[in-house]
Protein backbone atom coordinates (compact mmCIF):
# COMPACT_ATOMS: atom_id res chain seq x y z
CA UNK A 1 0.00 0.00 0.00
CA UNK A 2 2.74 2.17 0.97
CA UNK A 3 3.97 1.70 -2.34
CA UNK A 4 0.69 3.26 -4.17
CA UNK A 5 0.80 5.97 -2.06
CA UNK A 6 4.26 7.18 -2.76
CA UNK A 7 3.95 6.88 -6.39
CA UNK A 8 1.05 8.76 -6.45
CA UNK A 9 2.19 11.24 -4.72
CA UNK A 10 5.05 11.94 -7.40
CA UNK A 11 1.98 11.95 -10.01
CA UNK A 12 0.68 15.07 -7.96
CA UNK A 13 0.75 18.34 -10.31
CA UNK A 14 0.09 20.59 -7.24
CA UNK A 15 2.38 21.02 -4.22
CA UNK A 16 -0.22 22.77 -2.38
CA UNK A 17 -1.87 19.14 -2.69
CA UNK A 18 1.27 18.07 -1.86
CA UNK A 19 1.07 19.74 1.81
CA UNK A 20 -2.47 18.66 1.86
CA UNK A 21 -1.31 15.26 1.65
CA UNK A 22 1.25 15.67 3.96
CA UNK A 23 -0.47 17.94 6.72
CA UNK A 24 0.63 15.82 9.66
CA UNK A 25 4.74 16.00 8.57
CA UNK A 26 3.85 19.41 8.00
CA UNK A 27 2.81 19.62 11.64
CA UNK A 28 5.20 17.99 13.05
CA UNK A 29 8.36 19.38 11.40
CA UNK A 30 6.87 22.87 12.32
CA UNK A 31 5.98 21.76 16.12
CA UNK A 32 10.15 20.98 15.89
CA UNK A 33 11.17 24.02 14.96
CA UNK A 34 9.08 25.75 17.17
CA UNK A 35 10.67 23.48 20.00
CA UNK A 36 13.54 24.48 18.84
CA UNK A 37 13.30 27.91 18.54
CA UNK A 38 12.25 28.05 21.81
CA UNK A 39 15.36 27.70 23.18
CA UNK A 40 16.29 31.15 23.23
CA UNK A 41 13.06 31.62 24.65
CA UNK A 42 13.91 36.05 24.62
CA UNK A 43 14.94 36.13 21.19
CA UNK A 44 11.66 34.51 20.03
CA UNK A 45 9.46 36.61 22.48
CA UNK A 46 11.44 40.15 21.22
CA UNK A 47 11.42 38.97 17.75
CA UNK A 48 7.76 38.51 18.09
CA UNK A 49 7.07 41.67 19.29
CA UNK A 50 9.32 43.35 16.66
CA UNK A 51 7.17 41.91 13.96
CA UNK A 52 3.92 42.81 15.67
CA UNK A 53 5.04 46.37 16.41
CA UNK A 54 6.25 46.61 12.34
CA UNK A 55 2.70 45.45 10.79
CA UNK A 56 1.16 48.11 13.55
CA UNK A 57 3.26 50.53 12.13
CA UNK A 58 2.22 49.47 9.12
CA UNK A 59 -1.67 50.17 9.49
CA UNK A 60 -0.52 53.23 10.96
CA UNK A 61 1.06 54.34 8.11
CA UNK A 62 -2.29 53.58 6.20
CA UNK A 63 -4.57 55.58 8.89
CA UNK A 64 -1.95 58.56 8.92
CA UNK A 65 -2.13 58.22 4.62
CA UNK A 66 -6.27 58.39 4.27
CA UNK A 67 -6.44 60.61 7.71
CA UNK A 68 -4.68 63.38 5.52
CA UNK A 69 -5.92 62.77 2.01
CA UNK A 70 -9.76 62.23 3.28
CA UNK A 71 -10.48 59.46 0.71
CA UNK A 72 -7.94 57.77 -1.45
CA UNK A 73 -9.11 56.72 -5.26
CA UNK A 74 -12.71 57.23 -3.92
CA UNK A 75 -11.73 54.62 -0.67
CA UNK A 76 -12.37 55.99 2.86
CA UNK A 77 -9.92 55.08 5.86
CA UNK A 78 -11.78 51.79 6.80
CA UNK A 79 -12.21 50.74 2.88
CA UNK A 80 -8.74 51.64 2.46
CA UNK A 81 -7.85 49.58 5.82
CA UNK A 82 -10.09 46.77 4.44
CA UNK A 83 -7.48 46.55 1.38
CA UNK A 84 -4.63 46.43 3.52
CA UNK A 85 -5.98 43.59 5.67
CA UNK A 86 -6.46 41.87 3.10
CA UNK A 87 -3.02 42.08 1.38
CA UNK A 88 -1.71 41.46 5.04
CA UNK A 89 -3.45 38.65 5.56
CA UNK A 90 -2.82 36.79 3.11
CA UNK A 91 0.76 37.64 2.68
CA UNK A 92 0.79 36.89 6.28
CA UNK A 93 -0.50 33.36 6.18
CA UNK A 94 2.05 32.56 3.24
CA UNK A 95 4.80 33.65 4.84
CA UNK A 96 3.74 31.26 7.99
CA UNK A 97 3.31 28.56 5.97
CA UNK A 98 5.53 28.55 3.76
CA UNK A 99 8.18 31.49 4.76
CA UNK A 100 11.44 29.46 4.46
CA UNK A 101 11.16 28.70 0.71
CA UNK A 102 13.19 32.16 -0.01
CA UNK A 103 15.98 30.43 1.57
CA UNK A 104 16.44 28.01 -0.97
CA UNK A 105 19.15 29.18 -2.42
CA UNK A 106 21.21 28.82 1.48
CA UNK A 107 19.74 25.83 1.59
CA UNK A 108 21.52 24.28 -1.91
CA UNK A 109 24.61 26.60 -0.83
CA UNK A 110 25.32 24.37 2.38
CA UNK A 111 23.65 21.47 1.09
CA UNK A 112 21.01 21.23 3.54
CA UNK A 113 18.90 20.42 0.66
CA UNK A 114 20.58 17.37 0.01
CA UNK A 115 19.85 16.10 3.18
CA UNK A 116 16.16 16.96 2.65
CA UNK A 117 16.20 14.79 -0.66
CA UNK A 118 17.15 11.42 1.22
CA UNK A 119 14.47 11.33 3.52
CA UNK A 120 10.84 9.95 2.37
CA UNK A 121 9.43 13.02 3.02
CA UNK A 122 7.90 15.93 0.22
CA UNK A 123 11.06 18.31 0.05
CA UNK A 124 8.81 21.02 -0.63
CA UNK A 125 6.99 20.27 2.85
CA UNK A 126 9.90 20.03 4.23
CA UNK A 127 11.47 23.62 3.05
CA UNK A 128 8.07 24.93 3.82
CA UNK A 129 8.19 24.15 7.24
CA UNK A 130 11.97 24.90 7.67
CA UNK A 131 12.77 27.55 10.35
CA UNK A 132 9.07 27.90 11.11
CA UNK A 133 8.76 30.34 13.76
CA UNK A 134 5.75 31.51 15.94
CA UNK A 135 6.83 34.93 15.41
CA UNK A 136 5.40 35.02 12.43
CA UNK A 137 1.96 34.82 14.13
CA UNK A 138 2.78 38.64 14.55
CA UNK A 139 2.10 39.78 11.45
CA UNK A 140 -1.29 37.11 10.91
CA UNK A 141 -3.17 38.04 14.43
CA UNK A 142 -3.11 41.88 13.77
CA UNK A 143 -4.21 41.51 9.80
CA UNK A 144 -6.98 39.32 10.79
CA UNK A 145 -8.03 41.85 13.67
CA UNK A 146 -7.62 44.67 11.33
CA UNK A 147 -9.96 42.81 8.61
CA UNK A 148 -12.60 41.79 11.11
CA UNK A 149 -12.93 45.50 12.13
CA UNK A 150 -12.59 46.80 8.51
CA UNK A 151 -15.62 44.22 7.72
CA UNK A 152 -17.92 45.62 10.09
CA UNK A 153 -16.84 49.51 9.96
CA UNK A 154 -17.41 49.43 5.65
CA UNK A 155 -20.55 49.79 4.73
CA UNK A 156 -20.93 46.29 3.14
CA UNK A 157 -23.97 44.79 1.18
CA UNK A 158 -23.63 41.57 2.97
CA UNK A 159 -25.64 39.21 0.40
CA UNK A 160 -25.12 35.35 1.17
CA UNK A 161 -22.68 35.06 -1.78
CA UNK A 162 -21.10 37.71 -0.14
CA UNK A 163 -21.19 35.70 2.78
CA UNK A 164 -19.73 32.84 1.29
CA UNK A 165 -17.49 34.61 -0.86
CA UNK A 166 -15.52 35.76 1.35
CA UNK A 167 -13.74 32.73 2.50
CA UNK A 168 -12.95 31.73 -0.66
CA UNK A 169 -11.42 35.32 -1.47
CA UNK A 170 -9.50 34.63 1.49
CA UNK A 171 -8.29 31.05 0.51
CA UNK A 172 -7.60 32.48 -3.11
CA UNK A 173 -5.26 35.54 -1.83
CA UNK A 174 -3.37 33.09 0.48
CA UNK A 175 -2.86 30.73 -2.53
CA UNK A 176 -1.95 32.95 -4.94
CA UNK A 177 0.92 34.64 -2.31
CA UNK A 178 2.34 31.19 -1.64
CA UNK A 179 2.84 30.87 -5.42
CA UNK A 180 4.01 33.86 -5.94
CA UNK A 181 6.49 33.20 -3.18
CA UNK A 182 7.28 29.88 -4.14
CA UNK A 183 8.15 30.74 -7.64
CA UNK A 184 10.43 33.13 -6.67
CA UNK A 185 11.59 31.05 -4.25
CA UNK A 186 12.71 29.23 -7.36
CA UNK A 187 14.85 31.51 -8.62
CA UNK A 188 17.39 30.10 -6.57
CA UNK A 189 17.32 26.72 -7.96
CA UNK A 190 18.94 28.67 -11.05
CA UNK A 191 21.02 31.67 -9.56
CA UNK A 192 21.65 30.63 -5.35
CA UNK A 193 21.92 34.18 -4.74
CA UNK A 194 18.83 35.70 -6.48
CA UNK A 195 17.31 35.93 -3.59
CA UNK A 196 17.02 39.95 -3.03
CA UNK A 197 15.66 39.81 -6.50
CA UNK A 198 12.52 36.95 -5.43
CA UNK A 199 12.03 39.73 -2.63
CA UNK A 200 11.48 42.47 -4.42
CA UNK A 201 8.29 41.06 -6.34
CA UNK A 202 7.61 38.99 -2.25
CA UNK A 203 7.95 41.97 -0.36
CA UNK A 204 7.51 44.83 -2.96
CA UNK A 205 4.93 43.03 -4.19
CA UNK A 206 3.14 42.71 -0.23
CA UNK A 207 3.80 46.63 -0.03
CA UNK A 208 1.71 47.61 -3.37
CA UNK A 209 -1.17 45.48 -2.22
CA UNK A 210 -1.63 47.26 0.58
CA UNK A 211 -3.24 50.00 -1.01
CA UNK A 212 -5.73 50.70 -3.58
CA UNK A 213 -3.84 49.97 -6.43
CA UNK A 214 -5.18 52.44 -8.50
CA UNK A 215 -3.76 55.05 -7.20
CA UNK A 216 -1.31 53.54 -8.73
CA UNK A 217 -0.60 54.23 -12.55
CA UNK A 218 -1.98 52.38 -15.29
CA UNK A 219 0.61 50.19 -16.30
CA UNK A 220 1.70 49.14 -12.95
CA UNK A 221 -2.48 48.70 -12.57
CA UNK A 222 -2.32 45.91 -15.71
CA UNK A 223 0.94 44.61 -15.01
CA UNK A 224 -0.44 43.55 -11.04
CA UNK A 225 -3.24 41.82 -12.70
CA UNK A 226 -2.25 40.07 -15.56
CA UNK A 227 1.84 39.39 -15.26
CA UNK A 228 1.64 38.86 -11.28
CA UNK A 229 -1.48 38.62 -10.41
CA UNK A 230 -1.53 40.36 -6.92
CA UNK A 231 -4.33 42.48 -7.93
CA UNK A 232 -6.55 39.39 -7.11
CA UNK A 233 -5.03 39.32 -3.40
CA UNK A 234 -6.54 42.91 -2.40
CA UNK A 235 -8.14 44.93 -4.75
CA UNK A 236 -10.13 43.48 -6.97
CA UNK A 237 -11.81 41.13 -3.61
CA UNK A 238 -12.33 44.42 -1.91
CA UNK A 239 -14.34 46.08 -5.52
CA UNK A 240 -16.19 42.96 -5.13
CA UNK A 241 -16.65 42.99 -1.51
CA UNK A 242 -17.48 47.03 -1.09
CA UNK A 243 -20.08 46.45 -4.35
CA UNK A 244 -17.48 49.26 -6.61
CA UNK A 245 -16.69 49.47 -10.03
CA UNK A 246 -13.45 49.11 -11.17
CA UNK A 247 -11.86 52.82 -11.20
CA UNK A 248 -9.21 52.12 -13.45
CA UNK A 249 -11.51 50.56 -16.04
CA UNK A 250 -10.75 47.12 -16.32
CA UNK A 251 -13.59 44.58 -16.94
CA UNK A 252 -15.67 44.04 -13.95
CA UNK A 253 -15.67 40.10 -14.10
CA UNK A 254 -11.99 39.88 -13.21
CA UNK A 255 -13.40 40.38 -9.59
CA UNK A 256 -15.06 36.84 -10.06
CA UNK A 257 -11.69 35.63 -10.74
CA UNK A 258 -9.29 35.24 -7.95
CA UNK A 259 -9.89 31.76 -7.51
CA UNK A 260 -9.74 30.54 -10.99
CA UNK A 261 -6.07 32.96 -10.74
CA UNK A 262 -5.48 30.95 -7.58
CA UNK A 263 -5.46 27.47 -9.31
CA UNK A 264 -3.85 28.11 -12.66
CA UNK A 265 -0.70 29.97 -10.40
CA UNK A 266 -0.60 27.26 -7.92
CA UNK A 267 -0.12 25.30 -11.22
CA UNK A 268 2.70 27.00 -12.41
CA UNK A 269 4.23 27.43 -9.36
CA UNK A 270 4.06 23.50 -9.23
CA UNK A 271 5.73 23.10 -12.52
CA UNK A 272 8.20 25.65 -11.60
CA UNK A 273 9.20 23.90 -8.31
CA UNK A 274 9.66 20.13 -10.49
CA UNK A 275 11.27 21.79 -13.32
CA UNK A 276 13.68 23.47 -10.82
CA UNK A 277 13.67 19.98 -8.93
CA UNK A 278 14.90 18.13 -11.96
CA UNK A 279 17.64 20.71 -13.17
CA UNK A 280 18.90 20.79 -9.59
CA UNK A 281 22.48 19.96 -9.80
CA UNK A 282 23.99 20.21 -6.03
CA UNK A 283 27.26 21.82 -4.87
CA UNK A 284 30.18 19.61 -4.39
CA UNK A 285 30.70 16.37 -5.10
CA UNK B 1 26.44 9.64 -4.92
CA UNK B 2 24.02 12.22 -5.15
CA UNK B 3 23.04 10.26 -8.48
CA UNK B 4 22.45 6.90 -6.38
CA UNK B 5 20.54 8.52 -3.64
CA UNK B 6 18.02 10.27 -6.25
CA UNK B 7 19.20 13.68 -5.35
CA UNK B 8 20.90 14.19 -8.81
CA UNK B 9 19.00 13.22 -12.05
CA UNK B 10 21.88 11.72 -14.24
CA UNK B 11 22.12 13.38 -17.65
CA UNK B 12 22.83 10.07 -19.39
CA UNK B 13 22.78 6.42 -18.57
CA UNK B 14 20.48 4.73 -15.94
CA UNK B 15 20.94 3.94 -12.34
CA UNK B 16 19.05 1.32 -10.14
CA UNK B 17 19.65 1.20 -6.24
CA UNK B 18 17.73 -1.51 -4.44
CA UNK B 19 15.80 -2.26 -7.65
CA UNK B 20 14.56 1.45 -8.02
CA UNK B 21 15.51 4.24 -10.25
CA UNK B 22 16.58 6.71 -7.76
CA UNK B 23 15.92 9.73 -9.56
CA UNK B 24 11.91 8.59 -10.23
CA UNK B 25 11.25 6.56 -6.86
CA UNK B 26 13.15 8.75 -5.04
CA UNK B 27 10.96 9.47 -2.32
CA UNK B 28 10.08 5.27 -2.10
CA UNK B 29 13.53 5.29 -2.31
CA UNK B 30 14.53 6.96 0.48
CA UNK B 31 12.68 4.74 2.68
CA UNK B 32 14.94 1.73 1.79
CA UNK B 33 18.14 3.51 2.35
CA UNK B 34 20.08 5.02 5.04
CA UNK B 35 22.18 8.35 4.14
CA UNK B 36 24.82 9.99 6.12
CA UNK B 37 27.13 12.86 4.62
CA UNK B 38 29.88 13.04 6.85
CA UNK B 39 29.99 17.11 6.52
CA UNK B 40 26.33 17.92 7.41
CA UNK B 41 24.10 16.75 9.72
CA UNK B 42 20.49 15.88 9.45
CA UNK B 43 19.87 16.37 12.97
CA UNK B 44 18.45 19.43 14.69
CA UNK B 45 20.97 21.46 15.84
CA UNK B 46 19.17 23.45 19.23
CA UNK B 47 17.17 20.12 20.05
CA UNK B 48 18.41 17.09 22.08
CA UNK B 49 19.59 14.15 20.09
CA UNK B 50 16.55 12.14 21.49
CA UNK B 51 14.32 14.50 19.94
CA UNK B 52 15.95 14.61 16.14
CA UNK B 53 15.78 10.40 16.81
CA UNK B 54 12.21 10.65 17.44
CA UNK B 55 11.35 13.19 14.28
CA UNK B 56 12.92 10.66 12.33
CA UNK B 57 10.30 7.77 13.66
CA UNK B 58 8.06 9.57 12.25
CA UNK B 59 9.54 10.89 8.85
CA UNK B 60 10.24 7.20 8.35
CA UNK B 61 6.78 5.98 9.73
CA UNK B 62 8.47 3.55 11.99
CA UNK B 63 5.75 2.12 14.33
CA UNK B 64 6.97 3.22 17.85
CA UNK B 65 7.65 -0.31 19.88
CA UNK B 66 9.81 -0.95 17.01
CA UNK B 67 11.58 2.28 17.10
CA UNK B 68 11.96 1.78 20.41
CA UNK B 69 13.73 -1.77 20.06
CA UNK B 70 16.46 -0.19 17.48
CA UNK B 71 16.77 2.73 19.46
CA UNK B 72 17.61 0.97 22.49
CA UNK B 73 19.59 -1.36 20.39
CA UNK B 74 21.83 1.40 18.35
CA UNK B 75 22.38 3.14 21.87
CA UNK B 76 23.78 0.20 23.60
CA UNK B 77 26.14 -0.03 20.22
CA UNK B 78 26.87 3.37 19.80
CA UNK B 79 27.08 4.28 23.37
CA UNK B 80 24.63 7.19 23.00
CA UNK B 81 23.34 6.85 26.59
CA UNK B 82 25.22 9.52 28.16
CA UNK B 83 24.70 12.55 25.41
CA UNK B 84 21.02 11.19 24.27
CA UNK B 85 19.41 14.65 25.93
CA UNK B 86 22.08 17.10 24.87
CA UNK B 87 21.40 19.48 22.38
CA UNK B 88 22.74 18.50 19.43
CA UNK B 89 25.16 21.65 18.90
CA UNK B 90 26.96 20.68 21.97
CA UNK B 91 28.27 17.48 20.53
CA UNK B 92 31.39 16.60 19.90
CA UNK B 93 32.09 15.56 16.07
CA UNK B 94 32.39 11.72 16.70
CA UNK B 95 29.43 11.76 18.88
CA UNK B 96 27.36 13.85 16.32
CA UNK B 97 28.80 11.49 13.83
CA UNK B 98 27.34 8.39 15.89
CA UNK B 99 23.63 10.51 16.21
CA UNK B 100 24.07 10.75 12.29
CA UNK B 101 24.47 6.79 12.13
CA UNK B 102 21.44 5.97 14.32
CA UNK B 103 19.13 8.39 12.59
CA UNK B 104 20.25 6.69 9.13
CA UNK B 105 19.73 3.14 10.41
CA UNK B 106 16.46 3.70 13.08
CA UNK B 107 13.91 2.65 10.14
CA UNK B 108 16.46 -0.70 9.21
CA UNK B 109 17.29 -0.33 5.82
CA UNK B 110 18.85 -2.80 3.78
CA UNK B 111 21.52 0.12 2.15
CA UNK B 112 23.57 2.21 4.65
CA UNK B 113 25.30 4.89 2.14
CA UNK B 114 27.83 6.98 4.07
CA UNK B 115 29.75 9.69 2.22
CA UNK B 116 33.09 10.51 3.96
CA UNK B 117 31.30 9.49 7.82
CA UNK B 118 35.03 9.03 9.11
CA UNK B 119 35.99 13.25 8.08
CA UNK B 120 37.85 14.96 10.36
CA UNK B 121 37.50 12.29 13.00
CA UNK B 122 39.61 11.68 15.87
CA UNK B 123 41.48 8.23 15.64
CA UNK B 124 38.70 6.53 19.05
CA UNK B 125 35.60 7.80 17.19
CA UNK B 126 36.96 6.59 13.70
CA UNK B 127 37.52 2.89 15.64
CA UNK B 128 34.50 2.99 17.01
CA UNK B 129 32.59 3.38 13.70
CA UNK B 130 34.34 0.97 11.74
CA UNK B 131 34.06 -1.66 14.70
CA UNK B 132 29.94 -0.74 14.58
CA UNK B 133 30.20 -0.62 10.74
CA UNK B 134 31.47 -3.97 10.75
CA UNK B 135 29.31 -5.62 13.04
CA UNK B 136 25.91 -4.17 11.74
CA UNK B 137 27.33 -5.68 8.23
CA UNK B 138 27.71 -9.06 9.78
CA UNK B 139 24.99 -9.03 12.18
CA UNK B 140 22.59 -7.24 10.06
CA UNK B 141 23.41 -7.88 6.89
CA UNK B 142 22.87 -4.43 5.76
CA UNK B 143 25.21 -3.72 2.87
CA UNK B 144 27.27 -0.54 3.68
CA UNK B 145 28.54 1.80 0.79
CA UNK B 146 30.89 3.86 1.71
CA UNK B 147 32.80 6.66 0.02
CA UNK B 148 35.93 7.82 1.30
CA UNK B 149 39.50 9.74 1.18
CA UNK B 150 40.81 7.46 4.41
CA UNK B 151 42.51 4.81 3.12
CA UNK B 152 41.96 3.15 6.72
CA UNK B 153 38.34 2.84 6.12
CA UNK B 154 38.69 1.11 3.35
CA UNK B 155 41.37 -1.45 4.56
CA UNK B 156 39.38 -1.79 7.39
CA UNK B 157 35.82 -2.37 5.78
CA UNK B 158 35.87 -2.94 2.84
CA UNK B 159 35.40 -5.99 0.76
CA UNK B 160 34.83 -4.80 -2.61
CA UNK B 161 36.35 -1.70 -3.52
CA UNK B 162 35.89 0.97 -6.71
CA UNK B 163 38.71 3.53 -7.61
CA UNK B 164 36.92 6.33 -9.48
CA UNK B 165 39.54 8.74 -11.19
CA UNK B 166 38.07 11.78 -12.91
CA UNK B 167 34.52 10.43 -13.37
CA UNK B 168 36.18 6.96 -14.89
CA UNK B 169 36.02 3.67 -13.15
CA UNK B 170 39.89 3.01 -12.78
CA UNK B 171 39.41 -0.49 -10.55
CA UNK B 172 36.64 -2.87 -9.25
CA UNK B 173 37.35 -5.85 -7.44
CA UNK B 174 38.73 -7.25 -4.01
CA UNK B 175 41.66 -5.85 -1.75
CA UNK B 176 44.18 -8.55 -2.93
CA UNK B 177 43.12 -7.94 -6.30
CA UNK B 178 43.80 -4.23 -6.47
CA UNK B 179 46.84 -4.51 -4.36
CA UNK B 180 47.96 -7.28 -7.35
CA UNK B 181 46.65 -4.84 -10.34
CA UNK B 182 49.42 -2.73 -9.09
CA UNK B 183 53.37 -3.96 -9.31
CA UNK B 184 53.99 -1.70 -6.05
CA UNK B 185 56.75 -4.22 -4.96
CA UNK B 186 57.28 -5.32 -1.68
CA UNK B 187 60.40 -2.94 0.28
CA UNK B 188 63.14 -4.66 2.28
CA UNK B 189 64.91 -2.10 4.86
CA UNK B 190 67.83 -2.87 6.23
CA UNK B 191 69.47 -1.45 9.11
CA UNK B 192 73.30 -2.02 9.12
CA UNK B 193 75.40 -2.00 12.00
CA UNK B 194 77.86 1.34 10.08
CA UNK B 195 77.12 3.41 7.06
CA UNK B 196 77.89 1.61 3.46
CA UNK B 197 77.19 2.10 -0.03
CA UNK B 198 74.34 1.21 -1.54
CA UNK B 199 74.32 -2.60 -1.13
CA UNK B 200 74.10 -4.52 -4.35
CA UNK B 201 72.36 -8.11 -4.16
CA UNK B 202 70.74 -10.24 -6.82
CA UNK B 203 66.97 -10.00 -6.90
CA UNK B 204 66.31 -6.16 -5.38
CA UNK B 205 67.78 -3.02 -6.13
CA UNK B 206 68.54 -0.73 -3.22
CA UNK B 207 66.05 2.48 -3.73
CA UNK B 208 67.63 5.01 -1.36
CA UNK B 209 70.28 5.11 1.48
CA UNK B 210 70.10 7.04 4.53
CA UNK B 211 73.22 6.63 6.70
CA UNK B 212 73.23 2.98 8.05
CA UNK B 213 69.55 2.54 6.99
CA UNK B 214 68.87 1.11 3.21
CA UNK B 215 65.85 0.44 1.16
CA UNK B 216 65.32 -2.46 -0.83
CA UNK B 217 63.14 -3.24 -3.96
CA UNK B 218 62.44 -6.86 -3.75
CA UNK B 219 61.90 -8.43 -7.48
CA UNK B 220 62.75 -11.81 -5.72
CA UNK B 221 61.62 -14.22 -2.88
CA UNK B 222 62.34 -11.67 0.64
CA UNK B 223 63.63 -15.12 2.31
CA UNK B 224 66.43 -15.27 0.06
CA UNK B 225 67.32 -11.91 -0.61
CA UNK B 226 67.35 -11.34 3.36
CA UNK B 227 70.34 -14.46 3.08
CA UNK B 228 72.06 -12.68 0.40
CA UNK B 229 72.10 -9.61 1.72
CA UNK B 230 72.96 -11.13 5.41
CA UNK B 231 75.68 -13.36 4.03
CA UNK B 232 77.65 -10.14 2.49
CA UNK B 233 76.73 -7.71 5.23
CA UNK B 234 76.61 -7.14 9.19
CA UNK B 235 72.87 -6.59 9.58
CA UNK B 236 71.82 -4.75 12.69
CA UNK B 237 67.77 -5.09 11.70
CA UNK B 238 65.55 -5.77 9.14
CA UNK B 239 61.87 -5.09 8.24
CA UNK B 240 60.10 -5.85 5.41
CA UNK B 241 57.33 -3.64 4.08
CA UNK B 242 54.37 -4.62 2.42
CA UNK B 243 52.61 -2.17 0.32
CA UNK B 244 49.53 -0.02 1.92
CA UNK B 245 46.86 0.52 0.19
CA UNK B 246 47.43 3.98 0.00
CA UNK B 247 50.99 3.29 -2.50
CA UNK B 248 48.75 1.27 -4.57
CA UNK B 249 45.90 3.62 -5.59
CA UNK B 250 48.10 6.37 -5.62
CA UNK B 251 49.81 4.72 -8.22
CA UNK B 252 46.34 3.71 -10.20
CA UNK B 253 45.92 7.54 -9.98
CA UNK B 254 49.19 8.20 -11.58
CA UNK B 255 48.35 5.28 -14.25
CA UNK B 256 50.87 3.10 -13.65
CA UNK B 257 48.37 -0.09 -14.14
CA UNK B 258 48.08 -1.03 -16.95
CA UNK B 259 44.69 -1.96 -16.42
CA UNK B 260 42.73 0.21 -19.42
CA UNK B 261 41.76 -3.42 -20.82
CA UNK B 262 39.62 -4.18 -17.74
CA UNK B 263 36.94 -0.90 -17.94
Amino acid sequence: MADTLSTRRWGLPAPLRDLAREPRTYARLAWTWTRAVAQYPMALSLFTLGVTLASLAEMGAVVVVFAHAGTLAGFTVYEGLLVYALAAFSFGAAQLLTGSVDRLGEHIRTGSFDTMLVRPVSPLVQLAADQFSPRRFGRIVPALVVLVVALVMCDIDWTLERILMLPVLLASGVVICTSVWLIAGCLQFFATDAREAANSVTYGGQALTEYPIAIYGRGLVRSVTYVVPLAFVSWQPALHLLDRPDPTGLPGFLRFLGPVVAVALALVAAQVWRFGLRRYRSTGS
Amino acid sequence: MKMLTGILTPTSGSVRVVGRDPSRQRTRLARDIGVVFGQRTTLWWDLPLRDSLSLTRHLYRVPADVHAERLAELTELLELEPFLDTPVRQLSLGQRMRGDLTAALLHAPPLLVLDEPTIGLDVVSKSTIREFLLRINRERGTTILITTHDLGDVERLCDRVIVIDKGRLAFDGGLPELRATVPTPRVLVVDLAAPAPAIEVEGAVTVRVDGPRQWLELADNPARVISRVTAGHEVADLTLREPDIEGVVSALYRGAAPNESRV
